[in-house]
């Protein structure tokens, strides 16, 4: 942390607001990026789970589970939004 | 940093102008609805044989597809009236995901939000007019307030379902087509850039070029990828307009 405060503080405030930028662009994906993470898997293996107990309702279950993982995977995406105009906006 | 020069973002996701306001992202969005009507001009043609083929084949399947596993799931017998529309935006923003992995294209017209954003707020009329059609004004009500909520809480719920069902529907539509596609895309131009500096790095590096097979081969592996996640959008994206469609007129359904 020590090197990369040195690094902001060394340089003229372009860069550091570049260097800072990139710094919070990191940590907003990855911040982001940690509870869809979670909830998809906990959301695939429940219907893994439900399919093999009950393969005749597989079809359902499917459907269920791509629904909730678009609900799930829309944090992680504007997680990756956010990283997008943080970098480059 | 590491030698790997990354191109400025514009130069990503947008192309130089073919002519004025006409530019390579437009072109495809342009391919993709021509195709798609050709495709079903084509297979709608009165034809003698008894076995489809070709083209009608193709188009069998996409409506079969469309019919069983996103109306039937969601809605029930009583949507097969909006097969039309769902298969049109299925079509759609399959043809307009799928230049991604497409050589000279290489390029999702859904990267850039015009396209997901035109199309989200096209589900969100029709799904807000459906439930006007189905309930009256009753609709907003319904909206506001669902049946069964205590009377306490109508103002907190009122105010987080008008947020849910007019704001964040067609901004997460929106969101979730374009960063997926645009993520994508991204992706693959990192490790395509990244073979290439791996391939032409100078020669006292000489022990890098070999390595650039491992670039290459996360490549291949994230095109059969994309492929899968081009399909796997337009498909979600039909299914989540079905889903709003069944929840305008499932207030009218209860009723009776």
């Amino acid at each position: 942390m020590e090197a990369i405060s040195a690094l902001v503080a060394q340089t003229t405030p372009a860069d550091a607001k570049n260097t800072s930028a990139a710094l919070g662009a990191g940590f907003a994906y990855g911040i982001a990026a940690i509870g869809p993470g979670i909830g998809i898997g906990y959301l695939v293996g429940k219907s893994v789970e439900a399919m093999a107990r009950q393969p005749e309702a597989a079809g359902m279950v499917r459907t269920t589970m791509f629904l909730g993982i678009a609900f799930t995977e829309a944090l992680a995406l504007i997680g990756f939004v956010v990283f997008i105009l943080l970098k480059f906006a | 940093m590491f030698g790997l020069e990354f191109p400025p973002i514009n130069e990503l996701l947008r192309w130089k102008d073919i002519f004025p306001t006409f530019n390579k992202v437009a072109l495809i969005a342009c391919l993709a609805a021509l195709i798609g009507i050709m495709l079903f001009l084509l297979a709608s043609r009165k034809d003698p044989m008894k076995a489809p083929k070709g083209s009608r084949n193709l188009a069998e399947v996409t409506v079969e597809f469309i019919e069983e596993s996103i109306v039937m799931q969601t809605i029930g017998k009583s949507g097969l009236k909006w097969t039309p529309f769902l298969l049109s935006l299925f079509i759609f923003i399959f043809l307009c995901n799928i230049p991604e992995v497409f050589p000279i294209f290489q390029m999702p017209a859904t990267a850039r939000i015009a396209i997901p954003l035109s199309l989200a707020l096209l589900v969100w009329v029709t799904y807000i007019g459906t439930g006007i059609k189905h309930q009256g004004m009753g609709y907003f009500g319904h909206l506001l307030w669902p049946p069964g909520v205590p009377t306490g809480l109508k103002p907190l719920v009122g105010v987080i379902e008008f947020f849910s069902t007019i704001i964040v529907t067609p901004f997460s539509l929106t969101v979730r087509l374009m960063a997926n596609m645009m993520a994508g895309h991204i992706l693959l131009v990192t490790f395509a850039l990244l073979t290439e500096a791996l391939l032409t790095a100078e020669t006292k590096q000489l022990f890098l070029v070999p390595m650039s097979i491992l670039p290459f081969f996360m490549l291949i592996f994230l095109t059969a990828f994309e492929i899968l996640v081009a399909f796997l959008q337009a498909y979600i994206f039909a299914m989540l307009a079905a889903v709003y469609i069944n929840n305008s007129t499932a207030g009218h359904a209860e009723e009776h």
